[in-house]
């Protein structure tokens, strides 16, 4: 009784009633349709990631089918010659995961001893100085560092042990240029998670009296091992992924072997050499290259997705 | 005084052997540890100047490989040429252009003048075509810059005894001619004019495509996307995207917009399919194809800029009666474009230097011509490099390097706008 009373106007009132304005029913066509193209942009993403599964699985599928081909020998076959109708994916991947041995052997420890250094040692002046340097090495085009592999990592393996041994396009030397390509990739990722472990912790270590290196490598190390863990995985991904350096370094023509010494085609290198011949579509030759493109893209965003996760689920988070 | 006080471990305790052992297993235990602190120190300190040094080797070996001593062998020699007998650097143009005529074909000197007439050259200009086109000079042999520079004695001698038919030059592989000249199959004349406004139109291709759309993804999720299952899949799954290989890339550019959408790739349903072209394979393709490539880069790198931009300036607006759109219009873009463009910026230095994907959605491997739109055939500066590379012929290793050069010219000015533009815009909140 009183609220409905006081909403009324009283009688004889000079001000009249403001007309009503619904401002939540308003529509704005213009907005709408800028919302729109927001939400599809938003949504692209998963059509991408559709389009690759998509197609990948269509020009696959279509190679696996084929009478020539069976998913037994293509899995464990060490063969791959696609002019004699041998598709076994063993060769490829030995290489592949030859180079990436290579390359993680070289950028794993020389990426953390970098993060480390630069973290927990380093003046900002000499920070300030080294890590802009490790971005540029970061930002370098592949097919540079193919250039380099091939140019002067393999002379210089050559120079040491001898023509005989080393073959010109050799595994060793395009893991190698392609551990210095992931290096910063882990030095910068490893760095940022060292640098987030609150100081509270060092200074609690320093207090008991711990040297320099108990504290980097016993409690600040620890505390970042799932930023650590997650670079590292992320590394590999990069390393599987990698298609110029081993295109033009590890060598032509698949090799089943475990000398890194030997040339031998990666999966990414055969994709690029043969697509980048002439190829005929709808050719068992072309559905192979999507077969092995699955294989790697089922690789490398298993690898993605276990480094997510552990971000997200072993993060230590500090106050 | 041999119970002194200034030795209070005699008065300590009983087992005054123990305790000794104990202090002395201490003291030598930190002598260690500081040893080893300082050993790992050392470690560390040389892993940094490890990736240090692999930059500058990098850099230098590639500037090493851009100039230095070429051994050269002519099909015809210079000095038989003239038949007056005067030397070929002492004749007049018009002298030159004799000796041109009376050995080129007709159609080769009528292509000669089309490309510039003859009455127009200079001297210099002159001698160099005569030279390139009479004599035909070949590479046999080059060396790099450091051996050039130091070793000139021996590659004298080693170039009299391979090649005693030949000249020795000190060739500067990238110079202004390098830069200026389309493709060829001899490395004295290739250049990489073709590869480098096949690079720019691609990247305009990708700057169209990827900015607006990579924009409004990172809008969407800052500022419109509640807290909804499938929101959340869109984020872990642009996280993914970021992370999947460049060639797969390629793959799905090769299937999806070469194969599939042929049609409007190649351009032949607006008509203008240019019959070089006959398929898919176009600066629209390879644009299209790096677009999505860096896409969840852009996105990325979009959401931080915006999420920086702080809540209150958003409240402020919606509190003057401004809408969503107004709002992130008005005041959330601006103050996160400076962020947004140095993402941007970044993201196409990188789809810049990508080789692998344009080689799968088919760069041509051998195009002369400059582009004359978005249906022709492409090359970039990286496609270049890598065919100049993969040559067993030294000068093409040399012409590679000069590519090189060029790209990473190209990439430094790119990353020092973003920089400038951090620098010239950011704010602090």
């Amino acid at each position: 009784m009183y609220e409905a009373k006081n909403t009324q106007p009283p009688a004889g009132s000079l001000i009249d009633t403001p007309p009503e304005i619904d401002i939540s029913h308003r529509s704005r066509l213009h907005e709408q349709i800028i919302q729109g193209f927001l939400i599809f942009s938003g949504v692209l993403s998963i059509f991408v990631t559709f389009g690759i599964v998509l197609f990948l699985g269509r020009e696959a599928l279509l190679f696996f089918t084929d009478p020539q081909v069976s998913l037994l020998e293509f899995f464990t076959g060490t063969v791959w010659q696609p002019q004699i109708f041998r598709f076994g994916i063993l060769p490829l991947l030995t290489s592949t995961v030859m180079t990436s041995l290579i390359a993680m052997c070289v950028a794993i420890p020389v990426g953390l001893c970098v993060a480390i250094y630069l973290s927990e040692y380093a003046s900002p002046r000499i920070r300030g100085i080294i890590k802009p340097s490790l971005e540029i090495l970061a930002g370098i085009p592949t097919v540079v560092l193919g250039f380099f592999a091939l140019t002067f990592m393999t002379p210089l393996l050559r120079s040491i042990l001898g023509n005989e041994t080393v073959q010109i396009y050799n595994m060793f030397s395009a893991g190698v240029v392609m551990g210095i390509l992931i290096l910063p990739l882990i030095s910068s990722m490893t760095e940022d998670a060292l640098h987030a472990v609150p100081n509270s912790l060092r200074e609690g270590a320093f207090g008991l009296g711990a040297t320099k290196l108990e504290v980097s490598t016993q409690i600040v190390v620890p505390a970042a091992i799932s930023g650590i863990a997650a670079a590292i995985i992320l590394g590999i991904s990069r390393a599987i992924g990698e298609a110029m350096i081993v295109a033009i370094a590890a060598g032509a023509g698949p090799n089943f072997t475990f000398n890194p010494l030997e040339a031998a085609e990666t999966m990414t290198g055969h994709i690029v050499r043969i697509s980048g011949g002439d190829i005929s579509y709808d050719s068992l030759d072309y559905n192979s290259l999507f077969a092995i493109a699955l294989v790697l893209f089922l690789f490398t965003f298993l690898l993605n997705v276990i480094s997510q996760r552990i971000i997200r689920r072993y993060r230590e988070v500090y106050e | 005084m041999t119970n002194s006080p200034s030795n209070p471990r005699n008065f300590s305790s009983p087992n005054d052997d123990d305790l000794t052992r104990k202090d002395s297993l201490f003291k030598d235990n930190l002598a260690q540890r500081h040893r080893r602190g300082i050993v790992w120190k050392v470690i560390f300190q040389i892993s940094t100047v490890i990736g240090i040094i692999a930059l500058s080797t990098l850099l230098i070996k590639i500037l090493n490989d851009t100039m230095g001593y070429a051994a050269i062998e002519y099909k015809k020699d210079p000095s038989t040429i003239s038949s007056s007998g005067l030397p070929l650097d002492e004749m007049t143009c018009s002298e030159l252009r004799v000796i041109l005529a009376e050995n080129v074909t007709k159609n080769r000197l009528r292509t000669i003048e089309r490309e510039k007439p003859m009455v127009e050259r200079s001297q210099s200009e002159c001698l160099d075509l005569v030279i390139s086109e009479v004599a035909e000079p070949t590479v046999k042999k080059t060396w790099p810059l450091f051996a050039s520079l130091f070793n000139y004695e021996e590659i004298q001698s080693i170039a009299a005894e391979e090649y005693p038919g030949g000249d020795l030059i000190f060739k500067v592989w990238l110079s202004r001619a390098f830069i200026l000249s389309p493709q060829s199959d001899d490395p004295l004349k290739a250049g990489i004019r073709t590869a480098i406004l096949g690079s720019i139109y691609i990247i305009i291709i990708v700057i169209i495509f990827a900015f607006p759309i990579g924009v409004a993804a990172a809008v969407y999720l800052e500022e419109y996307a509640s807290q909804s299952r499938i929101n959340q899949i869109i984020q872990t799954n642009i996280n993914n995207l970021a992370g999947v290989p460049s060639i797969i890339y390629g793959m799905l550019g090769l299937a999806l917009f070469v194969r599939y959408l042929e049609p409007l790739t190649s351009g032949a349903i607006f008509g203008s399919a240019d019959p070089t072209t006959a398929n898919g394979r176009t600066i629209l393709s390879a644009g299209l194809t790096l677009a999505l490539l860096i896409l969840p880069v852009v996105i990325i790198n979009g959401q931080e800029s915006i999420r920086a931009v702080p809540n209150s300036l958003r409240q402020a607006s919606y509190g003057m009666g401004a809408t969503k759109w107004q709002t992130v219009w008005s005041h959330v873009l601006p103050n996160a474009l400076p962020g947004i463009l140095t993402g941007t910026i970044l993201a196409v230095s990188r789809a810049f230097g990508e080789t692998a994907p344009l080689v799968v959605v088919g760069a041509a491997t051998f195009i002369t011509f400059d582009p004359e739109g978005i249906f022709s055939k492409f090359t970039s500066v990286p496609i270049q490099i890598y065919q100049w590379t993969a040559r067993p012929q030294d000068a093409f290793r040399n012409i590679a390097a000069a590519a090189i050069i060029v790209l990473l010219v190209l990439l430094l000015l790119l990353n020092a706008a973003a920089v400038f533009l951090r620098n010239r815009y950011s704010r602090r909140w």
